[in-house]
């Protein structure tokens, strides 16, 4: 599921934005979905070109879209290792791709990629979902470079448990155990991702490019 | 205008470079300056000007301004 939206007459593109993280971005602004596959290239290319038909530019992605899912390393079947890295990181490729092409033409354009603090600090039984999202790193940074002498600023944001629809399957005992470890001792809430993206995307981060905003409430520093 | 003409405006535009630099066998990258980005800007300027598409593998063999010319030639632009 993915929407395109405008704010203050910049038009924006949000993957995964039918629930949770997405969700909470997307209803700070105002416009239409438009679901399409993130893993299908082609999709990308022309749910960007549709975009750019309507509304003439796009000015932001946020590539949101995501699945997480659990396993160990011995037993995880190929197609979920594929398909984490399809949806994760494949598609952020993908929407990266289709929207450089009018950013780059109006020397403007905001990309924020959401990680995830298992990126860095890793996390048993992620093995697939932590490399997807570690990859997010690496493509975050080099389109910082690739893409800064164009105005283009692309940084990512690395939430760690944040109450959406991925989270709920964590057992009460598991949210219990991974609170006591969090300073701000509570879970955070898709809003309190929103709130750095929007800041991210906004005249205020104008010289901010290439990082990793951490929202954790603390559990990793 | 001819093609020439009209490739060398777009060319000086798009690279900020003077109307001598732009001999027919000039290099983008290596005559006028041009880094990649620039090189992809330059050629999306030209699909765009001259209705044309250039494919990936094309892309591999455009490096100077008569790789340019010859392109659009061969793609009907007269």
């Amino acid at each position: 599921m993915t929407s395109g939206y405008t704010t203050e007459g910049k038009v924006a593109l949000i993957t995964g934005s039918s629930r949770g993280i997405g969700r909470a971005m997307a209803v700070k602004l105002a416009g239409a979905l438009c679901p399409f596959d993130v893993a299908d290239r082609n999709a990308a290319k022309n749910a960007v070109e549709k975009i750019l038909k309507d509304k003439g530019r796009l000015d932001i992605l946020v590539n949101n879209a995501g699945i997480a899912a659990s396993g160990l390393i011995m037993r995880m079947p190929e197609a979920e290792w594929t398909r984490m890295i399809d949806i994760n990181l494949k598609g952020a490729l993908n929407c990266c791709q289709a929207a450089s092409r009018p950013m780059i033409r109006q020397r403007w354009g905001r990309i924020v990629n959401v990680t995830s603090v298992v990126a860095e600090a890793g996390n048993s039984g992620q093995a697939g979902y932590a490399a997807a999202k570690a990859g997010i790193l690496g493509l975050t940074k080099s389109l910082a470079r690739e893409l800064g002498s164009r105005n283009i600023c692309v940084n990512a944001v690395s939430p760690r448990l944040i109450e959406t629809d991925m989270t709920s399957s964590l057992t009460h005992g598991e949210k219990e155990k991974l609170r006591e470890q969090i300073p701000l001792r509570r879970a955070g809430r898709p809003e309190d991702v929103a709130g750095a993206e929007l800041f991210l995307i906004s005249p205020q981060a104008d010289y901010i490019t290439g990082q990793v905003i951490r929202i954790n409430g603390g559990l990793y520093m | 205008m001819e093609l020439e003409a009209k490739v060398i405006e777009i060319i000086m535009e798009q690279l900020d470079v003077d109307k001598e630099q732009c001999v027919p066998a000039a290099s983008f990258i290596n005559d006028l300056g041009a880094d990649s980005l620039d090189l992809m800007e330059l050629i999306m300027k030209m699909e765009e000007k001259f209705n044309v598409s250039v494919s990936d593998e094309e892309l591999q063999n455009i490096r100077t301004i008569q790789n340019v010319i010859d392109f659009l030639r061969k793609n009907g632009v007269a």
